[in-house]
């Protein structure tokens, strides 16, 4: 008798419990293309954005308002999320996140057909656009870059000068040089790794890959290396030199407690010497200098300290994908946004990357490179899902900040084990990983 | 209720019905609202609410836990396949994953020591004392702080040249430690935050059940010449032995499922990572959702696991001081 009530409301929550969860139609594979005519373009369009300083400071709102002016019956609407990838991954097991959104990169390529409309045929969209390599999936491009941004070390020019230093370095070795100069004459800290904050230790290095062999399908080749620690490698180069400068201590000295924003101002003001960034970051660093009342223009960007036949080269890949969500009803207005905030919002440049369109020539902060004649190479992002697939299989983490981390620990003497073991240990669980993993 | 409780006649033989019925005060049965149809499920009515949340937001989620934990889910795709046991195989073929544990140790230590300062202040300041109130409140304060605003404080307080080095340096101590940076003194660095952060806590519960002993007992003690310390060990520590054994069982699972503090300050580096760190990097870096749910399980077996020896060891007694 007395459990009759009890199960009664088990079973009640848990039929509301399945009926609130049961969302997540199948996509419908329908294509978000443009309007034909923008003034007729209607709806009410959520955008989902990882800048929630610009939404917060109206920026986008601006942008919203200039939207309108050529699509009148087109609202749009922002969500900045603080923690965008967590926050959007979860929300991505139901149809609800947004109509515009940034594809968050733990969405496996593959999986894009799933919860994105098609943009169109990749043959005629990489005719326009740069990057669509990215999101191609089956001959159909699911996302347009926000932008591109190239690698490079954001430097601070009077430092180097003060330690005179006037030329790029253009060995990892002459590079060690230069930071001990650094260190000797100025000191200024030769390099600063945002070890705390990580993210400076994953993506400007991993994305570096393709640098130093200058090849665009160095990241590519990944996928089938058995050894991509290997001597002379890619990541054996890079990850060495940043062993380098931990071990010889031309890093701060506490990296356990840095921060990224006093890292800026660090830089700005020649606290600091250099920090491999991507070239967004430079706008950002002589913001920062003009609010610490240094001059903007001590602020330079070269590219990472290695020559293949006596050439620069430096990768240009691209941030967020913007894509339009599947289940939107307002397919059209949402390309329109893409369209618009692509090739008329000046997003881009402002923001110092490189435009997705590929009629839009190179933002001001790259001068220096094409002066010098670095050479642009466009990552190749051809096998990508299975590079993806073999990292995480590995728990690795090539774009997460643990592993340089933990180099970093071995550098410096807080963790056991040398750099050569550390890359045997990397190497052997790369390789099991790709045996199951990625094919 | 109050209505038909006082129209009922206390004869005493009403007054002696069953025990069997609940009520001293008996009530006519013919006119009881104790008969009405929907009596039965009334209580039932009441608890709809707080059963609804109660298994929308804790048993439903475990149960999608465990049953993620059967398949290869990797937290967004729409597929998953069940795999069986795979993700236990996997977590107890590979050492690595529990190796985490032994930083579990640097937490079970300060819990002892967390415990023992919080015993200590909880009887000092039982006692009659100037500021007596003032000193409580200093020392649950810290509870009090999200503990996300604590991981930034500690941040700066640990930092190198921060404010322990110049404290330090007050005292002539030579004051140059990156407190972080090696994995010993990280830890211990981490555990001692733990413990300001939650001595609060445990001296709130002992401080709860010492003012609950009857003051006579502490005076015929001093009638009988019992110093402090051995009122302490006669009447004190006696009185307070569940929540004492309730502190310890917390101590250690909350030792085991070591999370926010290393999380926020370290993120895991330098050889700070607990096994829950481990467990949301597996879900949400390397999108292995389906192991990270068995890490879940395993855990939350392991704490379960403990508690019962625990509970095994040190019975649950009543006390019983008169």
């Amino acid at each position: 008798m007395r459990k009759k009530p009890l199960s009664a409301a088990l079973l009640a929550t848990a039929m509301l419990t399945v009926a609130g969860c049961g969302g997540g139609g199948g996509s419908t594979g329908e294509a978000a293309t443009a309007p034909s005519d923008p003034a007729k373009a209607s709806g009410t369009i959520t955008v989902l954005t990882n800048r929630t300083d610009l939404v917060q400071d109206g920026t986008m709102a601006k942008y919203a308002a200039e939207f309108k002016k050529t699509h009148p019956k087109v609202t749009v609407k922002f969500q900045g999320i603080t923690d965008y990838e967590g926050e959007v991954k979860i929300r991505m097991n139901t149809d609800n996140y947004g109509d515009v959104l940034l594809i968050p990169s733990v969405i496996a390529k593959g999986d894009y057909p799933k919860f994105f409309a098609p943009l169109g045929d990749t043959e005629d969209m990489a005719k326009t656009y740069r990057f669509t390599g990215k999101t191609d999936v089956r001959g159909k491009t699911y996302g347009i870059a926000n932008f591109g941004s190239v690698n490079g070390l954001v430097y601070n020019k009077a430092v180097w000068k003060k330690a005179g230093i006037t030329d790029w370095p253009t060995t990892p070795a002459r590079f060690l040089d230069d930071l001990r100069q650094i260190k000797a004459r100025t000191g200024a800290t030769p390099y600063y790794t945002n070890f705390k904050d990580g993210w400076p230790l994953s993506s400007p290095w991993t994305n570096s890959v393709g640098s130093v062999s200058c090849d665009a399908k160095a990241s590519d080749a990944l996928a089938t290396a058995d050894k991509p620690w290997a001597k002379g490698s890619d990541l054996n180069v890079l990850d060495s030199l940043l062993h380098d400068i931990v071990h010889e201590e031309m890093s701060e000295k506490d990296p356990t407690t840095t921060n990224w924003e006093t890292s800026k101002t660090d830089l700005a003001k020649g606290k600091t010497g250099s920090m491999l960034l991507g070239s967004w970051a430079v706008n950002q660093i002589r913001d920062a200098a003009t609010k610490a009342g240094q001059d903007p223009d001590d602020i330079g960007f070269m590219p990472v300290p290695v020559q293949k036949d006596g050439k620069f080269c430096a990768t240009m890949l691209s941030d967020y994908q913007l894509a339009v969500n599947t289940h939107s009803d307002n397919k059209s207005a949402a390309r329109a946004w893409i369209d618009w905030f692509t090739e008329k919002s000046g997003f881009a440049a402002k923001e110092g990357g490189v435009s997705a369109l590929s009629s839009m020539s190179f933002p001001e902060v790259l001068k220096p490179y094409q002066d010098n004649d670095v050479k642009l190479i466009e990552r190749s992002e051809a096998k990508t899902e299975q590079v993806n697939a073999i990292d995480n299989a590995s728990e690795i983490g090539l774009a997460k900040q643990d592993y340089r981390q933990k180099l970093i620990d071995i550098a410096r003497g807080a963790q056991e084990g040398s750099l050569q073991d550390y890359f045997d240990d990397l190497d052997k669980r790369w390789a099991d990983a790709a045996a199951t993993a990625g094919n | 209720m109050t209505d038909t409780t006082s129209k009922a006649p206390p004869t005493p033989a009403r007054r002696a019905a069953p025990p069997g019925r609940g009520s001293r005060r008996g009530v006519p049965p013919s006119r009881s609202w104790r008969d009405h149809p929907l009596r039965r499920i009334t209580p039932w009515l009441f608890l709809l609410a707080p059963l609804a949340l109660l298994i929308t937001f804790t048993y439903v989620p475990v149960g999608n836990m465990i049953y993620y934990s059967f398949t290869d889910w990797d937290g967004v795709s729409p597929d998953r396949n069940v795999v069986g046991f795979e993700n236990y195989t996997q977590l107890f073929t590979r050492p690595e994953l529990f190796r985490v544990f032994f930083v579990s140790f640097y937490y079970l230590a300060a819990s002892a020591v967390q415990i023992v300062i919080a015993l200590y202040f909880a009887t000092v300041l039982s006692f009659d004392l100037r500021f007596r109130n003032f000193f409580k409140g200093i020392l649950f304060f810290p509870y009090l702080v999200n503990g996300v605003a604590i991981g930034f404080v500690f941040l700066y307080f640990f930092q190198d040249g921060g404010t322990l080095d110049s404290l330090l340096s007050w005292f002539g101590v030579g004051a140059d430690h990156a407190w972080l940076g090696d994995s010993e003194s990280a830890n211990t660095s981490l555990a001692g935050v733990s413990v300001w952060r939650f001595t609060g806590l445990n001296f709130v519960l002992f401080l709860g059940a010492i003012q609950s002993i009857p003051g006579e007992l502490y005076e015929a003690a001093q009638l009988d010449g019992a110093s402090r310390w051995q009122q302490f060990r006669h009447i004190i520590a006696p009185s307070i032995r569940p929540v004492l054994s309730l502190s310890v069982i917390l101590a250690i699972s909350g030792s085991l499922a070591v999370f926010e503090i290393p999380y926020i300050m370290t993120g895991g580096a330098t050889g700070t990572s607990t096994f829950v760190i481990q467990t949301v990097k597996l879900a949400f870096q390397f999108n292995k959702t389906g192991l990270a749910s068995a890490c879940a399980v395993v855990l939350l077996l392991i704490i379960l696991v403990v508690t019962w020896i625990q509970r095994r060891l040190v019975p649950d007694d009543k006390v019983d001081l008169v």
